[in-house]
């Protein structure tokens, strides 16, 4: 394996390597780790962010970046709550629907007006607040989970393992398929890599773009209303600075910021090292969670600087 | 020829295309038929980039008329161009560099299996077996930009000619090419050719021109000025179709405003001292191979070649702009720290570049700060400007330079292009530079400005200031240089002085030696 | 080579701007006349508007955004940003409160320093490694908020009587801590307008590879850049602390650079880089501020206030943005 080979496979699987290092470094350091119950616990909490950082991957893959996320999965908890008095079928589809609207009205200003998608969706992440806190009474209402069948999609369990953990696999596969092996995939590969170049190449640069701040945006209202099924409740507070967990644990997990390259599988792996993360802390007994906070921050600094160095090594062939 | 009897694929008849303040085409005609490799030359400024976008879609011509395939055609746009077959392999290649190769060849068309999902194995099957006919024998799975440029853009053209190209437009391909690498796209070229597709060849390299194209195209200043069979064409008059003007062309147009004993290089320009900038065995892997310059107070010392020869490159180099893989710069006999500008500029050695907009000018600033901005440092005290030391100054250069803005404090953008490049001559004056380093200081500005900054350069040259000038104007060249350094393929291939700086002999050393390599 | 790609400049991206000058005007003094336009709203249909210590309140209030507001401005015109600001203020917030023992000034400095040194990391993964400023901010902001709240876990109150003199004492009738931040943006007013070194963040933001041909430290302005950044953040956030009699490293400074990033673009500084409108940001700032208080006292909700935000940053964001972006 030659210096270049070795740096793009760094680069592709270095957060599963990670991740793999971790977990065994973990298990053999403290009994505890390596229980079902915590693997149990750790694939669980980590399951709801897994879905958003699935949609931040399509949209950091095409070049952009959507910071609206984290409001609209409070939007969609409190939304599917509030549907869940009419029915499962409301309670899934009122969020999905709103959100998608925001989703779809972000990607168009994006994709017409040329103005920064950091922009855009850092108005979406303020005005998607004003509209959750709208319809709750400034935060002040908890609207309860009515529906039984709906709560059961958020807690209901199949060896262990709760019902979102086996929706987030589904969809992480499905969004492997549709990035891999789809010419829409194709597509949002191609604008975040050289974008005049994707026009000059046939692509729908435009439409690309729409879809993909669409399908982000329904991903966060599907989490958002799984969550609430999972409390039972839309709670108001919960989801601030979720963008961010969510750009964090899909640009450690290899897919650049920059757009043009990346995959789920690394991002899934980004969620589930932070997830580690966080359990190996709680682990070592007298540090705070905020001590997480500190190595996740580092780890984040330590890849962008490693992906900066990779990327200049593989220039140089 | 039988060929030429064809009717043509693509044509352009008279077209036209204007730009604020400049005709950047004026009723061009231009027939490339079926199966003809027509090559099509000019230097800076003649149009040939605008002609192909005009062919491309990206440009609508103003006047005349497009016509593809017998019939009047309109590009709205690039993709459309495209669509209807004609197909552009640029210099930089035009894919996308993160994707794998296979990906990037069968973008759009990839092989579906079951439930239509992409075939992964079929398509990095199809794309091994299209790229083996164009000798590229790699793993079509890496990304495109692990591979060679020139294994690149082969991929590039394999994609064009896969998605039924009848015209394929070459801009400079073999810019970064390795010898084995242009054989293999000559190779191509001629089996384009043999199936019937059209192949525009765009490029200085005049051998190869003579090796792969049959007829040729010349355009100087956005107007036609030769087409026909290349091999009916001698070298020497090919050049001085692209770069000289006709005798008569010269009178009417007049002289440049340099002075007439500067021209013919008096005992001031020639071995005054010893030189200021000493630049020795600049190299740099496919741009410059081993160029040795040097300039004495007082001299201007010109720099020619066509495009591409390394001028642009010999500059950047020598102020530290453009990393070397070896080669050193002495100023005044000390070496300059490789790789710094500000340490350049501080010895005093500056560079006017050659891009205003994308080098030169800071658009969202002042005429006055972009005056300023390189003299900065010295423009007050404690790291605090001295608003009076710089509206002496600006006003200094403002008056000397004849700068019309309507005031110091309009916006730079705003003006035109020569005021413009007179903000940045002064920029470069308010350092007091010992040596000033010229890439095309009179491109794309009017005639009255032009002549402005040509009597400068050769009142600063009086005045002491060494002077290294690039130029594409051969008159330009000729008048304003004592000494000129001849260039090609990166390398320093002559140097003429005193009685030697002639139009004339330097567009022989051109040709000349790009027959000594040819033979060889 | 490079010379062969601008055949007599490409028009395309000169494309005229609709309506020129209603764009560059608004762009200008757009900001200006919002305020105006509000507190004219709020003298005729506001009660008690006009009372001091409604002003007062609104001014304290704002006073650690527009802080903030000022080094991101500068971020911003060199076409970076930075996210930061915020984790900066809590742990500037926590170090204050760890150092008091020593006396208010020798906490209030390690306080300080800690900003610099915080923003000293993202300068340097910018200008130096070449880390896109989102990223290389993104990072710290997670990971200082972290140590902030390591180093305080929990909401911790002091009684040191001059820090908490800092926070709520006023000369003449106007607060100290108004005063400060007055006193910062004419000395930012000052740096960019009348130094080398705000004449260099300018030309950087408008034409890096022109700055770079023209002999500028690029790489050690922008550094500096982010550690001014860090260092107004942190005094922000001593500020902040001071005024709340309590050091809060969990939520102070929660968001604050959304509310900088809006003050600045509202303000007119575009995000392209290469002008900083200093005064505008200030104004930027307040205009959000009064915003916020003009629908609370008419007794429209947070949420409303919320919304019209986001409105007005994509309006601000579309009158400055360039119509060639790529």
């Amino acid at each position: 394996m030659n210096r270049e080979q070795l740096s793009r496979t760094l680069q592709q699987h270095g957060a599963v390597m990670v991740l793999g290092t971790l977990v065994i470094v973990g298990s053999l350091a403290f009994d505890s780790f390596a229980t079902p119950a915590n693997a149990a616990s750790v694939v669980v909490s980590s399951s709801f962010l897994a879905i958003i950082a699935i949609g931040m991957t399509f949209v950091i893959i095409s070049g952009g970046i959507d910071l609206s996320v984290g409001s609209l999965f409070v939007l969609g908890g409190v939304l599917a709550a509030y549907g869940s008095q009419y029915g499962m079928l409301v309670a899934l589809l009122l969020p999905l629907a709103v959100c998608g609207v925001v989703g779809l009205l972000q990607g168009l200003v994006i994709a017409r007006t040329g103005m920064a998608p950091f922009i855009v969706t850092l108005a979406g992440l303020l005005g998607v607040r004003g509209l959750m806190l709208a319809i709750s009474d400034e935060g002040a209402t908890t609207y309860l989970v009515k529906d039984r069948a709906f709560a059961a999609l958020g807690q209901g369990e199949i060896l262990g393992l709760s019902y979102p953990v086996y929706i987030t696999a589904v969809l992480a596969l499905a969004a492997m398929v549709l990035l891999q092996r789809t010419g829409f995939g194709q597509n949002v590969y191609a604008i975040g890599g050289n974008e005049q170049a994707a026009a000059l190449m046939g692509v729908p640069v435009a439409r690309t773009k729409v879809y993909v701040y669409v399908m982000s945006a329904l991903l966060a209202g599907l989490a958002g209303a799984l969550n609430a099924a999972r409390l039972s409740s839309g709670v108001t507070i919960l989801g601030i600075g979720l963008e961010l967990d969510a750009i964090a644990a899909v640009v450690i997990g290899g897919t650049l910021l920059t757009g043009g390259a990346g995959g789920i599988t690394g991002s899934v792996a980004g969620v589930l090292l932070l997830g580690v993360i966080q359990s190996l802390i709680n682990q070592v007994g007298n540090l705070t969670s905020a001590f997480q906070q500190v190595v996740s921050g580092l780890f984040l600094a330590l890849v962008v600087v490693a992906q900066r160095l990779l990327s200049k090594a593989q220039r140089l062939t | 020829m039988r060929r030429t009897e064809l009717e043509a694929v693509l044509e352009a008849r008279g077209v036209s295309k204007r730009f604020p303040g400049v005709l950047a085409l004026d009723g061009v005609s231009l027939a490339l038929r079926p199966g003809e490799v027509h090559a099509l030359v000019g230097e800076n400024g003649a149009g040939k980039s605008t002609l192909i976008k005009v062919f491309t879609g990206v440009y609508q011509p103003d006047g005349g008329e497009l016509r593809y395939q017998g019939g009047p055609a309109a590009f709205g746009t690039p993709l459309e161009a495209q669509r209807a077959g004609i197909s552009t392999i640029y210099q930089e290649v035009n894919l996308v560099p993160m994707m794998s190769v296979a990906r990037n060849l069968l973008l759009g068309r990839e092989p579906r299996g079951r439930l239509g999902v992409i075939d992964a194995a079929a398509m990095y099957g199809e794309a091994e077996r299209v790229l083996s006919g164009y000798g590229v024998d790699t793993d079509v799975r890496r990304p495109l930009r692990t591979l060679g440029v020139g294994a690149q853009q082969m991929v590039a053209l394999a994609r064009a000619v896969s998605v039924d190209a009848r015209v394929v437009i070459m801009d400079e391909p073999t810019s970064s090419l390795e010898p084995r690498e242009v054989e293999t796209l000559f190779g191509v070229i001629r089996r384009l050719r043999d199936s019937g597709i059209a192949v525009m060849y765009v490029s200085h390299r005049l051998d190869e021109l003579y090796r792969v194209c049959d007829q040729v195209t010349v355009l100087r200043d956005g107007r036609l000025a030769h087409t026909g069979p290349l091999a009916e064409l001698e070298r020497l008059r090919l050049i001085s179709l692209m770069l000289g003007r006709d005798q008569n062309e010269v009178r009417t147009e007049g002289l440049t405003s340099f002075s007439r004993e500067h021209a013919e290089g008096d005992e001031r320009g020639s071995g005054n001292g010893a030189p200021v900038v000493e630049a020795r065995g600049l190299t740099r892997r496919h741009v410059l191979d081993g160029v040795d310059v040097s300039v004495k107070p007082g001299e201007v010392v010109g720099l020619g070649g066509l495009l591409g020869a390394g001028r642009t490159e010999t500059a950047k180099a020598i102020v530290g702009a453009l990393p070397l893989d070896g080669g050193q710069v002495l100023v005044a006999g000390a070496p300059l720290r490789a790789g710094s500008t500000s340490a350049a500029i501080r010895a005093g050695v500056s560079l006017l570049p050659e891009d205003r907009k994308a080098e030169g000018i800071i658009p969202t600033l002042s005429v006055r700060e972009n005056i300023a901005l390189a003299a900065l440092p010295s423009m007050g005290r404690a790291g605090v400007v001295s608003e009076a030391k710089i509206d002496r100054i600006v006003e200094i250069f403002m008056r000397r330079l004849r700068i019309k803005a309507a005031s110091p404090h309009q916006l730079v953008s705003e003006l035109s292009g020569g005021n413009q490049q007179k903000v940045l001559l002064a920029r470069w004056l308010a350092v007091r530079p010992k040596v000033l380093l010229l890439d095309e200081p009179t491109r794309g500005i009017d005639v009255g400005a032009k002549a402005e900054v040509q009597a400068l350069i050769d009142e600063l040259a009086r005045e002491g200031l060494g002077v290294l000038l690039i130029s594409s104007d051969l008159e330009e060249l000729v008048e304003g240089a004592d000494r000129i350094l001849v260039l090609r393929e990166g390398a320093v291939v002559g140097e003429l002085s005193g009685d030697e700086v002639t139009e004339e002999r330097i567009m022989a050393t051109i040709a000349e030696q790009s027959d000594g390599r040819a033979d060889a | 080579m490079a010379e062969l790609t601008h055949d007599r400049g490409g028009p395309r991206g000169r494309v005229a701007v609709l309506k020129p000058q209603v764009f560059a005007w608004v762009q200008d003094y757009g900001v200006y006349a919002a305020v105006l336009a509000l507190l004219l709203f709020n003298v005729l249909f506001t009660p008690h508007f006009l009372d001091a210590s409604n002003f007062r309140t609104q001014l304290v209030q704002v006073t650690p955004i527009v802080i903030v507001s000022l080094g991101m401005a500068l971020v911003i015109g060199t076409q970076g940003i930075d996210l930061s600001v915020g984790s900066v203020m809590a742990l500037a917030a926590a170090l204050v409160v760890l150092y008091l023992g020593y006396g208010w000034l020798p906490a209030l400095v390690v306080a300080v320093i800690g900003g610099a040194v915080v923003g000293a990391a993202g300068g340097a993964l910018v200008a130096y490694v070449g880390v896109q400023p989102i990223v290389a901010t993104l990072a710290l902001l997670v990971g200082v908020r972290g140590l902030a709240n390591v180093l305080v876990p929990q909401l911790v109150e002091f009684r040191n009587p001059d820090l908490i003199a800092l926070g709520s004492s006023s000369v003449a009738g106007i607060p100290v801590i108004v005063l400060i931040a007055a006193a910062l943006t004419v000395i930012v007013l000052f740096v960019v307008r009348r130094t080398t070194f705000g004449r260099q963040v300018v030309a950087i933001g408008g034409n890096r590879s022109a700055s770079e041909l023209s002999g500028l430290p690029v790489r050690r302005v922008l550094l500096l850049v982010y550690v001014i950044s860090g260092l107004l953040a942190a005094l922000a956030g001593v500020l902040a602390t001071a005024r709340l009699q309590a050091s809060d490293p969990t939520s102070l400074g929660m968001f604050i650079e959304l509310s900088a990033i809006t003050a600045v673009v509202v303000g007119g500084t575009p995000l392209t880089g290469g002008r900083i409108r200093v005064l505008s940001t200030v104004m930027g700032a307040l205009l959000m501020q009064l915003l916020a208080a003009t629908l609370i006292k008419h007794n429209l909700p947070q949420s409303w206030t919320q919304m019209v935000q986001a409105v007005i940053i994509l309006a601000a964001v579309y009158a400055t943005r360039k119509r060639e972006t790529r």
